[in-house]
């Protein structure tokens, strides 16, 4: 029950783009299509769900036990850097056609604020090991949900006539405020 | 052949020509996360700056020691490391601020504009002239946050750095401190800001 809460909490309640504001770049710059929405979504699930699992080791197995904390962001990051590149060997190794639907959105993922923010969020709020895993996936599912919305809505504006200056980014902005106004009714779910 | 640039241009383009929210879009998480108080606003934007500018310096006088293939990781554990110092002396000398920013402030590290500019800047030039850089980026960073933080203290709280600023009867716009408010009015930021560009060239 516990996890369940959890999980509803990452991927609906506190959405992480559109209610805490991580992941917003890929968010702007990956929502043009709808398939590479999907794509991005997928690879970012799949990152952010091993992230948390290998932070919380690194964190509670490794920097707690010598002292270390200090050293959370470097090592953090650092595991992040490696796993996205490890994952994009292993994928390359097993399954060329996913490569290819996923190819040049790997690299971008360690960049992506929302994987950092989820490991640190995560320690801050001292998860255990099933919570930090569940909370992983549930952040994933809610950035691939966000993410496909904006694509599908985009695709539409194409046929739309947008006020010139607001063309791009500008109108991005506004659909994603109307969507976090629209995310907020979730407010009262658990 | 490359045009020569001026020092002056070095500095400036950072808050107008090539400013990092507005044109380049870059850097939007801390942007609208953390300017839901003037106060904050600032704190992100003096942050940022300080890793910017101090982490530039490092990599242009490292540029020719930092080997091609691992300058990515080379540039973030640098970056991270001015990080933390940012981060712990937060902590010390201003908890309040330290935990209103939470996890924004570590989140510096994957700021897409302070790697952008060692990419595209610092590591391909001079101490002097990725100093310019950086203190125009980060003041063009800063002063958006100043500008958008202003806008949503004053219409969702109705005060400006803590002091009440609006008229009593005033209701304020709850949404403006709430996430939406954050999408809203940056987007119509860069709608403006485009439509000023667009009235200067014409």
């Amino acid at each position: 029950m516990e996890l369940l809460v959890i999980f509803i909490s990452a991927a609906i309640v506190n959405n992480f783009v559109l209610t805490q504001f991580l992941g917003i770049c890929p968010f702007v710059g990956v929502s043009k299509r709808l398939d590479s929405a999907i794509s991005m979504g997928m690879a970012v699930t799949f990152v952010m769900t091993i992230t948390a699992v290998v932070t919380w080791l690194i964190y509670h197995l490794l920097l707690v036990p010598y002292n270390l904390e200090i050293l959370q962001y470097v090592s953090f990051i650092l595991v992040i850097a490696s796993l996205v590149q490890l994952v994009e060997m292993f994928i390359r190794k097993v399954s060329k056609p996913l490569y290819d639907a996923l190819g040049i959105f790997l690299p971008l993922i360690t960049t992506n604020c929302a994987i950092l923010g989820l490991a640190l969020i995560a320690v801050l709020r001292e998860y255990s090991f099933m919570e930090s895993l569940i909370y992983g996936i549930g952040a994933g599912a809610g950035f691939t949900l966000a993410l496909v919305i904006m694509a599908g809505i985009r695709e539409e504006l194409e046929l739309a006539d947008v006020p010139r200056h607001f063309q791009g980014a500008g109108i991005t902005m506004i659909i994603a405020g109307s969507l976090a106004l629209a995310f907020m009714g979730f407010a009262g779910l658990i | 052949m490359a045009k020569k640039v001026s020092l002056l241009e070095d500095f400036t383009k950072g808050i107008w020509k090539e400013n990092p929210i507005l044109i380049a879009l870059l850097g939007l998480c801390p942007t609208l996360a953390v300017t839901i108080s003037v106060e904050n606003g600032l704190a992100m934007g003096l942050a940022a700056s300080f890793v910017l500018i101090c982490s530039s310096t490092l990599i242009s006088l490292l540029r020719n020691l930092i080997p091609k293939q691992v300058r990515i990781a080379s540039f973030i554990v640098i970056i991270a490391t001015f990080v933390t110092i940012a981060d712990r002396y937060l902590a010390a000398f201003y908890p309040e601020i330290s935990k209103n920013l939470g996890p924004f402030i570590p989140l510096i590290i994957v700021n897409c504009i302070i790697l952008g500019r060692q990419e595209a800047f610092a590591s391909k030039n001079g101490v002097g002239r990725s100093i310019l850089d950086a203190l125009g980026m980060g003041l063009g960073f800063t002063l958006v946050l100043l500008i958008l933080s202003t806008i949503r203290e004053l219409l969702g709280s109705g005060t400006i750095l803590g002091y009440q600023v609006m008229w009593d009867s005033f209701s304020p716009w709850m949404v403006m401190v709430l996430p939406p408010g954050a999408f809203l009015t940056l987007g119509l930021m860069i709608g403006a800001s485009n439509w000023i560009n667009d009235r200067r060239t014409r």
